[in-house]
Formats: structure tokens, C-alpha cells, sequence
């Protein structure tokens, strides 16, 4: 599948001919999927995927076909950044505008594509080949600046490189071509042909272990019952690897204890959290590992079904994942009858479409019933009415390679790693102000300072820990440890060195969680848009003392009143610079009159123009 | 049979049923929970926050959430009311709402909300959104201005009316009402006497020639104000 778009027509035959064929494939994309509404996603994908676009017409087509309601159709093309109603170009360029990626001189980027195509952002080339457009973090601030050009991925993206690109592509080369020089590992794999870099930086003896053999763990767990497979998981201490931390034990207890006979186990690969890509790294080098930890959560919940939900951003693995999927049923580890031991189970994949939001786990099972990503109300939580309403256990990509480990090694092994409140070992995506960004497989204890020396990172002025939103901390906290109690992270680091304007950063997620929220709830909604105006404000040295006061009970309110984490967590890029930095905010205020007064905006510019049309100072102001 | 639960809102007492949210329990024990997407006649949906309580320290929307016995539910207290007072702030700046030119005043929902609440004029910069009206039924209009995003039509039309004539389209602050047909209302099954069209808290979703028909000063919160029937039993007694 590929996010850009072909076929644009001009002649009033063309558009005729166009219509027919529209018909007729969005009744064959129906029909592969057995007209089944819940396969809403991917009927839509691959109608941008042939058309450039999900048109009105089509989304009348595809509500005929399915026998729903237009207006449903409507909803969901329109939730998802890369779906789009009007048509795009053949070529869709989208060029990651992460904090991380603006540092690393993504802006030099964008000035050379907007030059050699002659378009601004948003807009499509007159030929209607190409468009251009920024993305959020794709998943490759160790390789930053990035883009995607269709499904292909472009790291170390500098002026030249895109210039080059753009000239490329506006000659007619397939973007599948303007791949140079293969990435390393399975980055070079036939089916996955990118440029992209593991960059694994630290392997640990958990994930990135030699000689871990397919299907051990699995064995393993098959020789024991469910409960003791659950039991096990428990006694290893593992919690969630996605941010929340949940004990997976428990999890999965409460999912196999509840009631119904069909029950469903999701992956989450969204990774969508700004300036994480462990994800990235483990679905490319160790997907066997994931998928395994799949089939043991299966089979300890009781599931016969499992889904990996992964972030259209990654939609360059689909066909390798897709691989390594057919390889295990043929190994007999997937399918029918698995390992001869009577259980049957399988894995397919759904495919997201640009939203962070659906990373939160009903969010993300409303997107893979076919619905757009609004999270759903809690309770019921997932574990007992999840997916199409059967009791559901999310997690995320790394927790099920923990999984399997753990199988094959036992509890005790893994639970003995890390520090007390957590076992074992987490992966760390570092990035930004450092000598060495990626991957690291590090014990959960360790400290920040260490981390910050094994990334050679210098001249620390703050670290952002678990994305914008975890925390951003200074100095202070170089001593405190990375673990569920004290630096909780969902595995992304991006270091700031003291060059770094904060506030500007500050800014950036702001603007990334305006964009992000599903817009369900009125906090989230209104909340994260006036933060980020006040903060704008301020760093363009219009903020006032009052405003740190306005900042901080807003963003109290946006985090106790939203709907879902995502605005529970949204106005933390704020509350921790805050608390940590606020002598930055202090500096960056506008300094009072020689009043004392603070007037919110500047009178006399004001004034000014109609000044110069009367050609006289206001009266008020003659002195 | 259906098994009773006890638990208490603001110290006070109550019993409620089993599987009955907060609101609901609330509601049939004449407290007023301050409210504006939910509706007694429809499915809980959960986002406006209006409805924010702390239950038992947490913070949980009380249209949503469940009763359960020896739950303490925090309501009428100072902390909740002010997170409440923002959010209804948030609704009016982020819509255009200028009341004095409007149809619903009195009757408005929010404007009864803000009343209540004592809002002068809200601590935020209003956003000054550009929305589309959309007039093209004979006897049914929609004005998005004025849009607090409640999906009580949604619902309304979807569960009740049978028709799903509505939905969300868009996300984050472009979220806003999309109808069922390509080209306006008008080419929708929408009928002047949907429970859809009855349910918006709102001026938004209106029906034509009838803005005037109760002249102001005998309307709904003209006289008290917004929640004064529950805490006094009078919508029971109905
Ligand atoms: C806005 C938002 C985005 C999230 N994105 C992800 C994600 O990309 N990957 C992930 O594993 N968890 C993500 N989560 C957390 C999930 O909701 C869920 O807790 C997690 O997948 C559970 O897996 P675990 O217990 O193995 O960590 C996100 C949560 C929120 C609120
Ligand atoms: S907090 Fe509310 S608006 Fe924000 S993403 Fe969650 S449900 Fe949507
Ligand atoms: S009334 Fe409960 S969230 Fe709106
Ligand atoms: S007075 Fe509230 S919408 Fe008009």
C-alpha cells in the first residue's frame, strides 16, 4: 500500500472513464473484504492508495457498497491525515517537522522542496504530481531530518538531498527509486529495501540478544496451561512497555477471566509518542520475537485472533512483516493446530493512517473496527468489552518480546534485571543533542547521567522524557533513575543542549497535541489550542507575568477534565518546563513600562497606520 | 429485581440501581449535576466535561460513569465548580456565540450554564472560527457558530430517528457536524419533527420560524436558573 496517489485526470473522457473504473474498483475493495464495515479502514486506504483520494463520489460508492451511511464514510476519511477527500499528488512528500527533525535542519529541507517544486506546504504541484506537506514524527529522529516520499522513507535529509529528490521526482522517478544506499540488517531485506538505520546503540540481554531461537518461548508456554503461562508473567514483574506501565499479568487475567467466548489480543505498533522508534527497530530486526509474544498472549487469554495495528508511517515493513507472518504458519508456530499442541491461532495486520491518538489502546480499537479514532468511554475498559465488543488485551510491541523471553528463560531470570518496582530491561530511543543517537537496551535503574554518557551527549541544558508527553527535565534530575517510580518513559529521550531554545520547544509539542487531539472532549479540544497561542505569545515576547499563572490552572484543567490520556497528558510539556525551567519563561516576559504596566498589546504600533493616513499623531498622544 | 447500590454525593446519602451512572442516580434523587451533552433520552456520550465530578479523589465524568456502593462522589464543592466554570468558558470562546442576537437565548443551554456559573465574560481570547450555515431545509437549519460539539443530534438521529443523518467529520479543533448528504441537510431524510432536531442544547440545530414563537422573558431559564427544576423535584413532577 501506498499513501500517495496516482491516476489525475483532465479531459471530461478521462473523468468518465475515471468514474467507471471507480465503481468498479471500489466495489472490488468491498468485496475482497466481504463488504465487512469493520474493514472500513482498509477499503478507504486503498481507495487513496488507487485514486489519490477518497472523493465524494467515492465515499457515496463506498456507503452504496457497504450498505452504511455516507456521512459514516465521511467521518472516518476525514479523521486521518493520510486520507484525504480532495486529490493529492502522484508523489506525496511528507517531510517530518518533529522538534528533533527542525533541530537537525528539516527547515533547510523544506526551503529546497518548496524551491525546486515552486509550492508551499499543503499544496500540490499545478501538474498535480507532486504535493508537499509536513508530518509529525515519523519514527526516525535518530536518522532526523526525515521523510516520507509515498511509503519510502529518506533519513539525513539535508538541502541538497531534497533538492535532488524533488528534481528526481518531477522527472518521473518511481520513489521506490530514490533510495540509495541500503540501511543495515533487514533494513536491506528484498521486501523492505529502505535506507533507514537500526542504529542500535546497546544490546541487552533481553531484546537484542544472540542466538534466541524461533519458537522456544512458545513451546515453552504451550507445555503449560494459561494460567500458568499468566502466572509467570506475573511473577516476572513485566509492566507494559507503551507508557502506562500496567502489570501484563494482570492484565491478561482480567481478560482471560472475562466473560466470552471470542476474545482478541492487539499489538500496538503506533509509535506515535515524538521522538520514539524502538518500535521501528524490533519490528524490523526482531518481529519473530513480538509475534511469538503474540501467540503465548493468546493463548494465555484465550484468543484465537490477534492483530498488530501498525502506524501508516511504517507502512514500508507491511510486506515484510506480512513475511514473516506466512513464515511461522509455514514452521507450524501460527495457524491451525500450532506446534501440535491443539490451539489454533493467527495474526493479521491492520494497517493506521497518520493519528497519533490512535496509539491510545480504544482509540486504536475503534480505528481497527473501521470507525474514526475517538476513544471510547472506560468503563468497560478493554479487557472486558474491547474489540467489536469482545473482552481484548492491548499491548505494546516491545512488552510481547518480553513476553517471550520470559517463556523461554523463566520469570525468575528476567525479574532479577532492572531495579526493585522494575523488572527488566527497557528500550531507550535517543535523539537530538547527542553523539550517538538510537536504540539502547539498558536495566530499568539506571541512572540519567549514565544514559546521557553512553549517548555522548554534551552540554545538557534539559532531557524530554517519554515524549512530549512525559517531562522535561534539567540538571537536577541527572542522578534520579529510569524505571516506572522515578524518569517513567515509554522509551523516548531527546536531549536539549544549552543552545537549545526551550520555550520554542515547548511550542512545538504544544502545536503537535492542537493537531493531535481527536477533538472529542471540550478541554482537550479548546484547551491544547489556547496553550499554545499563550505560549506563542510568549516566546514571541508578548507574555506577561500573569501568564504563568493562566498556563498552569489551564493546564490543570485540561489535565484533570480530558477524556482520554492524551489530553491528560497534553498540558505537560508545559506544567514540567514550568516547574523546571520557569526562570526561562521569566527571562522571556516582556518587561513592564516605566509605569509598572503591563499593556497587552502596543497602542502606538497600533495606532500607527492610521497615523500615517491622517498624517498627524493622535491626540492623545501629542506631546 | 434490580439491586440497589448506596453511595453518597457531597456527604449526602442516596441509593441508586445497579448499572445506573452517577447522573442518573443523581437526577432521580433531585441533584443536579451540571450537565450539557447529556440527555436523559439518549445513549451517555461523555464529552462535553461538563459533568465532572471527583469520584472517590478521581475525576470522572458522571454521565459515563457507573455507580457503585460506598462511592463518594465530590459535586457541588468549589474545586469542581471553577474546573467547571472553564470548560463552559472554553465552549463559548471557541464557538461564536453572541447571544444577544440569538434565537435559543433564554432557552440556551450553555448560556444557562454560564448564568449559573457566574461567568461575566470568559478569560480566554475568543477564537472567532469561520462555520458554515447551512440553510438549504425548508424547515431546518443549522448553524455551526454556535456548535458545542455534543453529538446530541448524532444520536438522537442515529438512535432514535433511525436515520444517522449526522455525524463528526474532521478532528482536534476542526472537529465539527457533517450531515449525510454531499450537497446539504436538505438532501437528507431530516424531518422538521426528528427527536434530533428537539435535542440541541443550543441554537445550533433550529428549526425556521419559530425563534420568536416564546418572546423572551418567558423562557426556560429567563426566570431561574438552569438545574433549579431538578434540585426542587418540579421536572419530576411533569
Ligand atoms: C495518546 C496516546 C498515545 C499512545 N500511543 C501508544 C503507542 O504508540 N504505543 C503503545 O504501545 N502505547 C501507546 N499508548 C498507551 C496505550 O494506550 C496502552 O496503554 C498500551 O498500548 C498498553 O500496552 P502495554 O501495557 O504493553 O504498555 C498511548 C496512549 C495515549 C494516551
Ligand atoms: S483528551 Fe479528549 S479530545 Fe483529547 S484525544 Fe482524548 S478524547 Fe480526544
Ligand atoms: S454531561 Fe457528562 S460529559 Fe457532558
Ligand atoms: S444563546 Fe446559546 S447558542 Fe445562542
Amino acid at each position: 500500500m501506498s499513501f500517495g496517489g496516482p491516476e489525475v485526470c483532465h479531459t471530461k473522457q478521462e473523468r468518465l472513464t475515471m468514474s467507471e473504473s471507480l465503481q468498479s474498483a471500489i466495489k472490488e475493495i468491498c468485496e475482497v473484504v466481504g463488504n465487512d464495515r469493520t474493514q472500513m479502514m482498509e477499503i478507504v486506504e486503498q481507495v487513496q492508495d488507487r485514486f489519490g483520494c477518497v472523493s465524494s463520489e467515492a465515499m457515496d460508492l463506498i456507503a452504496q457498497q457497504m450498505n452504511c451511511h455516507r456521512v459514516e464514510v465521511m467521518s472516518v476519511v476525514s479523521f486521518y491525515s493520510f486520507l484525504s477527500e480532495k486529490p493529492k499528488g502522484t508523489v506525496v512528500i511528507r517531510l517530518c517537522n518533529d522538534v528533533i527533525d527542525l533541530m537537525k535542519g528539516a527547515n533547510h529541507a523544506a526551503d529546497a522542496f518548496r524551491d525546486e517544486l515552486g509550492i508551499e506546504f499543503g499544496e500540490t504541484t499545478p501538474d498535480g504530481k507532486i504535493t508537499l506537506e509536513w508530518t509529525p514524527c515519523i519514527g526516525m529522529s535518530d536518522q532526523a531530518p526525515a521523510a516520507l516520499i509515498n511509503d519510502e522513507v529518506v533519513t539525513y535529509l539535508g538541502s541538497d538531498g531534497a533538492r535532488n529528490i524533488a528534481r528526481q521526482l518531477k522527472e518521473g522517478t518511481a520513489p521506490s527509486k530514490l533510495v540509495g544506499r541500503l540501511g543495515d540488517g533487514n533494513n536491506a531485506n528484498d521486501l523492505v529495501k529502505s535506507m533507514v538505520h537500526n542504529n542500535i546503540r546497546n544490546a541487552g540481554p533481553v531484546v537484542f540478544a544472540e542466538g534466541i531461537v524461533k519458537g522456544d518461548g512458545l513451546k515453552k508456554a504451550l507445555a503449560m496451561s494459561p494460567r500458568e503461562v499468566i502466572n509467570d508473567v506475573k511473577n516476572s514483574r513485566l509492566r507494559g512497555r507503551g507508557g502506562a506501565g500496567f502489570p501484563t499479568g494482570m492484565k491478561w487475567d482480567f481478560t482471560r477471566q472475562a466473560d466470552g467466548d471470542k476474545k482478541y489480543i492487539f499489538c500496538n505498533a503506533d509509535e506515535g509518542e515524538p521522538g520514539t522508534f524502538k518500535d521501528r527497530v524490533i519490528l524490523t530486526e526482531k518481529p519473530d520475537l513480538m509475534f511469538e509474544g503474540m501467540t503465548i498472549g493468546g493463548y494465555a487469554i484465550g484468543a484465537d485472533e490477534g492483530i498488530l495495528y501498525l502506524r501508516g508511517e511504517y507502512a514500508y515493513l507491511r510486506a515484510f512483516l506480512d513475511d514473516v507472518l506466512a513464515n511461522r504458519r509455514d514452521a507450524g508456530l501460527l495457524g491451525k493446530n500450532i506446534c501440535g499442541k491443539g490451539f489454533d491461532f493467527d495474526i493479521r495486520i491492520v494497517m493506521g493512517a497518520g493519528a497519533y491518538i490512535c496509539g491510545e489502546e480504544t482509540a486504536l480499537l475503534s480505528s481497527a473496527e473501521g470507525m474514526r479514532g475517538d476513544p471510547k468511554n472506560r468503563p468497560p475498559f478493554p479487557a472486558q468489552k474491547g474489540y467489536r465488543d469482545c473482552p481484548t488485551a492491548v499491548n505494546n510491541v516491545e512488552t510481547f518480546c518480553k513476553v517471550t523471553r520470559i517463556l523461554e528463560k523463566g520469570p525468575g531470570w528476567f525479574s532479577e534485571i532492572g531495579s526493585e518496582g522494575s523488572a527488566g530491561t527497557k528500550l531507550l530511543s535517543i535523539s537530538g543533542d547527542c553523539h550517538k543517537p538510537g536504540v539502547y537496551e539498558v536495566p530499568f535503574g539506571i541512572k540519567l547521567r549514565e544514559v546521557m554518557d553512553l549517548c555522548g551527549a554534551e552540554d545538557v541544558q534539559a532531557v524530554q522524557i517519554g515524549g512530549p508527553s512525559g517531562r522535561l527535565v534539567g540538571k537536577d534530575s541527572m542522578d534520579d533513575q529510569i524505571c516506572y517510580d522515578h524518569l517513567a518513559t515509554g522509551g523516548s529521550l531527546m536531549v536539549f543542549s544549552r543552545k537549545r531554545n526551550l520555550l520554542k520547544k515547548v511550542l512545538n509539542f504544544m502545536e503537535f497535541f492542537e493537531e493531535e487531539s481527536c477533538g472529542y472532549c471540550t478541554p482537550c479540544r479548546v484547551g491544547n489550542v489556547l496553550l499554545r497561542k499563550k505560549i506563542e505569545a510568549i516566546v514571541n515576547g508578548e507574555g506577561e507575568p500573569a501568564d504563568l499563572e493562566y498556563l498552569q490552572t489551564l493546564g490543570e484543567t485540561v489535565k484533570t477534565c480530558s477524556r482520554c490520556g492524551l489530553g491528560q497528558t497534553s498540558p505537560n510539556p508545559v506544567l514540567t518546563s514550568l516547574e523546571s525551567f520557569r526562570d526561562v519563561y521569566e527571562a522571556a516576559l516582556k518587561p513592564a513600562l516605566k509605569d509598572g504596566s503591563q499593556p497587552e498589546f502596543d497602542i502606538r504600533a497600533a495606532l500607527r497606520p492610521a497615523e500615517a493616513i491622517a498624517g498627524r499623531a493622535s491626540s492623545h498622544f501629542a506631546e | 429485581m434490580s439491586e440497589n447500590v448506596t453511595l453518597t454525593i457531597d456527604g449526602k446519602d442516596i441509593t441508586g440501581e445497579k448499572g445506573q451512572t452517577i447522573m442518573d442516580a443523581a437526577l432521580a434523587n433531585d441533584i443536579y449535576i451540571p450537565h450539557l451533552c447529556h440527555h436523559p433520552d439518549l445513549a451517555p456520550y461523555g464529552s462535553c466535561r461538563v459533568c465532572t465530578c471527583l469520584v472517590n479523589g478521581r475525576p470522572q465524568t458522571a454521565c459515563t460513569f457507573p455507580i457503585s456502593d460506598g462511592m463518594e462522589v465530590e459535586n457541588d464543592t468549589d474545586t469542581v465548580n471553577e474546573m467547571r466554570k472553564q470548560i463552559v468558558e472554553m465552549l463559548f470562546v471557541e464557538g461564536n456565540h453572541y447571544c444577544m442576537f440569538c434565537e435559543k437565548s433564554g432557552n440556551c443551554e450553555l448560556q444557562a450554564l454560564a448564568y449559573r456559573f457566574g461567568v461575566t465574560t470568559p478569560r480566554y481570547p475568543y477564537q472567532f472560527p469561520k462555520r458554515e450555515v447551512d440553510a438549504s431545509h425548508p424547515n431546518v437549519w443549522i448553524d455551526r457558530d454556535r456548535c458545542v460539539l455534543c453529538a446530541r443530534c448524532i444520536r438522537a438521529s442515529k438512535d432514535v430517528d433511525g436515520k444517522h443523518a449526522f455525524d463528526f467529520a474532521g478532528r482536534g479543533p476542526n472537529r465539527h457536524i457533517s450531515v449525510d448528504a454531499a450537497d446539504g441537510i436538505e438532501h437528507t431524510p431530516v424531518d422538521a419533527d426528528d427527536k434530533a432536531v428537539q435535542v440541541c442544547p443550543v441554537g445550533s440545530l433550529m428549526l425556521k420560524r419559530q425563534g420568536y414563537k416564546i418572546p423572551i422573558g418567558q423562557r426556560k431559564y429567563d426566570h431561574e436558573p438552569i438545574g433549579t427544576d431538578i434540585e426542587t423535584g418540579a421536572s419530576k413532577k411533569q
